[in-house]
Parts: C-alpha cells; sequence; structure tokens
C-alpha cells in the first residue's frame, strides 16, 4: 500500500532534513522549502521509500510532516 | 427585468433577490412572510440539491453537498460569511445593508436543514454590520421569529479573513488565518464540530429558493448555472456597482446595466482578484464568476500596470505562515512590477512563469494558487501587451510609453 506525504506549509521553517532523507520525492526550492518532485499537492510515496518517509516524519524538527495511507 | 420597484431598486438591480431585500422587519414579513420552515432537518437538501445552488463566496461548491456532508456530525455550527476581503467586490455588504432579513432567513433555515446548535454571522465592521445588528435586534423581539439566536462576530479587514479555516479561527478568537487542513471544515470546524460556512449571498438565495422551490430558481440562469448573481462591476463603465443579474448574461450586457462603458473596454477581470483577465467581448456569456467580480479594462488603461498593482496587493496580504507564500508573492510581484514599468529585460517573462509554478498549490490556503490564476491570465491576455513593454512601449492610450502613464488606479 501507498501513502502519501503532507506537509503542513504553516509549521514548514524549510530546515531541509525532509529533503535530503526523502531526495526521490522531494527537492527543494530556491527559499530552502520542500518542493514535491511529481509537482503533487500531496506528493505519492512509493512502499519501497515509506521507512524513509517515517524517518523524515520523526525527524523534521518543527513537525510540519505526515504521512497518511491511500484511502485512509 | 425589474417588476413594480422604486427607482433605488431599480438602480441596485431588481432581481429576484435584491428586489426581496428590505431592511426592515415589517415589511420583510408583509412582502415575503414569516420565515418558510422546511419541518425538520434534512428537508431543504432535495431542493437544494435539484436548484442547482452553488456557493457564492468564489468557490462555486454545490450548497447541497455542504449541507449534506454537515448534518452527519453532531451539533453543528452554521455561520453566514460576510468578510468579503475582496477589494474589487461590495456585493456582500450591499446585501446586508439592503436585505439582512433575507440573510438572516437563509441562515436559519441552514440551521434547521443541518440542525445546528450555534450560529453566527461574520462580517467586516461598518454599515452592513450595523445593520445586520439592527436586523438580529428587531428578529430577537419579535417572539418565534427565529429559532436559534445569532452571534455576530467582527471580520478583520484583510484578503484572506474569509477563507474558511480562517472563519473558523476567528470565530474561535484566535487571528483570522487559515491552518492547514487535513480534515474538512464542514467535518471539524469551529471547536471541532461540523461546521457550515456560507457566504451570505447563497443564505439569501436559499431563503428564496425555500419560498419558492428549486424550479422557480432555475427560471433563470442556464442549465448548468442556474440562477441569478450579485455581480459588483468595477472600472471603466458610467456606473459602478452591484447588480443582480442570471448567469450567462453576456458581457456587453451586464456592461450595459451598469451604466455603459466609459472608454473603448479592452479586457476584464472576472471573479475579483483571485479570478481571471479574459478579452472583452460583448457577446461572451459570463461564465464562473466566482464571488462575481466584473472589473472591466479599458483602451486608456494598461493591463500589465494593473496586474502588478494586484499582484503587489496580493502579495502583501499573504498571512506570511507558508514559505512559498511568503517567499514567492513579493518576487513575483516585483517582477510583474518591473516588466510592467519598463525594464526592459526579456528574463522577466520566464521569471514570472518560474515564480509562478514555484508557488501555485504551494500553501495552506488558496491564496497562492489564486494569485497565481490571475497572474497567468494576465501574461496570456496582455501577451502583445507584455512584448510591447519589453520593447519600451505601452499600448495605453494615451499613455504610448513606459514608465507608464496608464498607472493611476484602473480598477477598484
Amino acid at each position: 500500500m501507498s501513502a502519501r506525504l503532507h506537509v503542513d506549509r504553516t509549521r514548514c521553517a524549510g530546515r531541509g532534513a525532509c529533503t535530503e532523507l526523502l531526495p526521490e520525492i522531494l527537492d527543494r526550492d530556491p527559499w530552502g522549502y520542500p518542493l514535491a518532485v511529481d509537482g503533487a499537492r500531496e506528493p505519492e510515496v512509493p512502499a519501497e521509500l515509506e521507512k524513509h518517509a517515517r524517518r523524515a516524519v520523526s525527524n523534521c524538527p518543527v513537525l510540519a510532516l505526515r504521512l497518511h495511507s491511500n484511502g485512509g | 427585468m425589474t417588476g413594480v420597484l422604486d427607482p433605488k431598486r431599480q438602480l441596485l438591480g431588481g432581481g429576484p433577490l435584491l428586489s426581496s431585500a428590505f431592511p426592515d422587519l415589517a415589511t420583510h414579513q408583509r412582502r415575503l412572510g414569516p420565515v418558510p420552515w422546511q419541518g425538520g432537518p434534512a428537508r431543504l437538501i432535495g431542493a437544494v440539491e435539484t436548484s442547482g445552488l452553488t456557493g457564492r463566496g468564489g468557490a462555486a461548491f454545490p450548497t447541497w453537498r455542504k449541507l449534506a456532508t454537515v448534518i452527519l456530525g453532531d451539533r453543528p455550527v452554521v455561520v453566514a460569511n460576510a468578510a468579503e476581503g475582496e477589494p474589487a467586490s461590495a456585493k456582500d455588504r450591499t446585501l446586508l445593508l439592503h436585505g439582512p432579513h433575507l440573510v438572516l432567513d437563509g441562515l436559519q433555515l441552514a440551521a434547521e436543514a443541518v440542525g445546528a446548535a450555534t450560529a453566527y454571522l461574520y462580517v467586516a465592521a461598518g454599515p452592513a454590520a450595523d445593520s445586520a445588528r439592527r436586523a438580529i435586534a428587531e428578529r430577537a423581539e419579535r417572539a418565534g421569529w427565529d429559532r436559534l439566536p445569532v452571534t455576530v462576530v467582527v471580520a478583520p479587514d484583510t484578503f484572506i479573513a474569509g477563507e474558511e479555516s480562517a472563519v473558523v479561527a476567528a470565530i474561535e478568537g484566535r487571528p483570522a488565518r487559515p491552518k492547514d487542513r487535513t480534515v474538512l471544515v464542514s467535518e471539524r470546524g469551529v471547536r471541532g464540530r461540523p461546521t457550515l460556512v456560507q457566504n451570505v449571498e447563497t443564505l439569501a438565495q436559499l431563503a428564496l429558493l425555500a419560498r419558492h422551490g428549486p424550479a422557480w430558481f432555475r427560471q433563470r440562469g442556464t442549465h448548468t448555472e442556474p440562477g441569478t448573481f450579485l455581480a459588483t462591476v468595477a472600472g471603466s463603465v458610467a456606473a459602478p456597482g452591484v447588480y443582480e443579474v442570471p448567469h450567462g448574461i453576456p458581457f456587453g450586457s451586464l456592461v450595459g446595466r451598469a451604466g455603459g462603458p466609459v472608454g473603448t473596454p479592452s479586457a476584464v477581470l472576472v471573479g475579483g482578484y483571485h479570478g481571471r483577465w479574459l478579452p472583452f467581448a460583448a457577446e461572451l456569456p459570463i461564465s464562473a464568476p466566482g464571488a462575481g467580480v466584473v472589473a472591466v479594462l479599458s483602451t486608456a488603461d494598461c493591463g500589465l500596470v494593473e496586474t502588478a498593482r494586484i499582484a503587489g496587493y496580493l502579495a502583501g496580504q499573504s498571512a506570511r505562515q507558508c514559505g512559498p507564500c511568503l517567499n514567492g508573492l513579493p518576487r513575483l510581484a516585483e517582477t510583474l512590477r518591473r516588466l510592467a514599468h519598463g525594464d526592459g529585460r526579456p528574463e522577466l517573462v520566464a521569471r514570472v512563469h518560474r515564480l509562478t509554478a514555484l508557488t501555485d498549490g504551494r500553501g495552506a490556503c488558496r491564496h497562492p494558487d489564486g494569485t497565481v490564476r490571475m497572474v497567468r491570465s494576465a501574461l496570456h491576455v496582455f501577451a502583445e501587451e507584455v512584448d510591447r513593454h519589453l520593447a519600451g512601449r505601452c499600448g495605453a492610450v494615451p499613455c504610448g510609453a513606459v514608465p507608464c502613464g496608464a498607472a493611476r488606479e484602473g480598477i477598484r
């Protein structure tokens, strides 16, 4: 089962931890904020990257990331 | 189109909504009768679905669907939204000033339809709020008129104050800023309760719909966009103001209602600052007017200057919460300003495209998206103007040169 990554933009301070842990999914914009590589509002996280995504969620210093399972 | 009405109403437009608008309860009761209670929750929802009524705050979301979501929750909250942060819009204020009882009837009916326990009116300070307070007091004195007391909450004078999650925040006593949401306000809003936030025009339409039925409602407008809407006509027209017109009315007819054009219309901004520019075409039917703003630009105005001015305003109205909006919009506005005022570097256009891509869809609310939509439509509609400006000229008559003499306040 795949999941989606949600960024709370009101919390995100552009520290960049997630973009380092999930380069396949998140790029950095010119100001340091995560930019979904696929352009989606909530980018898809394929099953094989889910472990990395969870790590990104727990390593976000401002707790701006959440992982939703699709359809949930 | 208008019936036997006093001249003031004719000026206002005189469709079914505005011709049913009376500031005092006695006249309202004499002309429209009491609140047409439906006898319990859910009963109105089918009629609303058949009518095709959509939200008049800008998003045009089907009203019945919101009702049907909110009714499922525990002790819902209903909110009449008259924040009207859009600078080009005046219709919500006008409606509350002239017909507060229509709005308040609609609020009571919406509350009945979803089984609400609490009702609010969220309105910017000013004559409209005063009118609404007077109307609420009048109704409170009339035993049995209202079933739910209405609490007035003052909306701050900001562009985003009317965004649903900002409305919820303001009612909860916090700053009226949008919130990151993974759950809809209609599922969890004010103090965690399911919350119906409806624009005041939507509620007034609901009050008439409950009296006359969906078939009556569909007599006006088009099949896909039934009913009338309140248009705020601004810019280069002889009589700017609020007019009630059917959906699908041609732009030329609406401009005619607003006293005719001043000069030669060249473009229109439809839907307000988050709307889209279109080349002016008199025969083109108006569709998807958002919150109803139609701002007319004439050949004496420069579309790029106007776009840069609006983008500058919108950049200043960012809630400054989300990085891409906070960083992207001011840069976007500055790039447009340089383009409009004659910094003829061709890379400015590519920069606008890059900045719109970097901000689109990257905020908690739709403020960046709406701004981007307006800017992209400008680059499309004013493409020739962009080329002229890059070559150091301006198409506005009698401007002709950049820095642009047409930098006056064209659209308000």
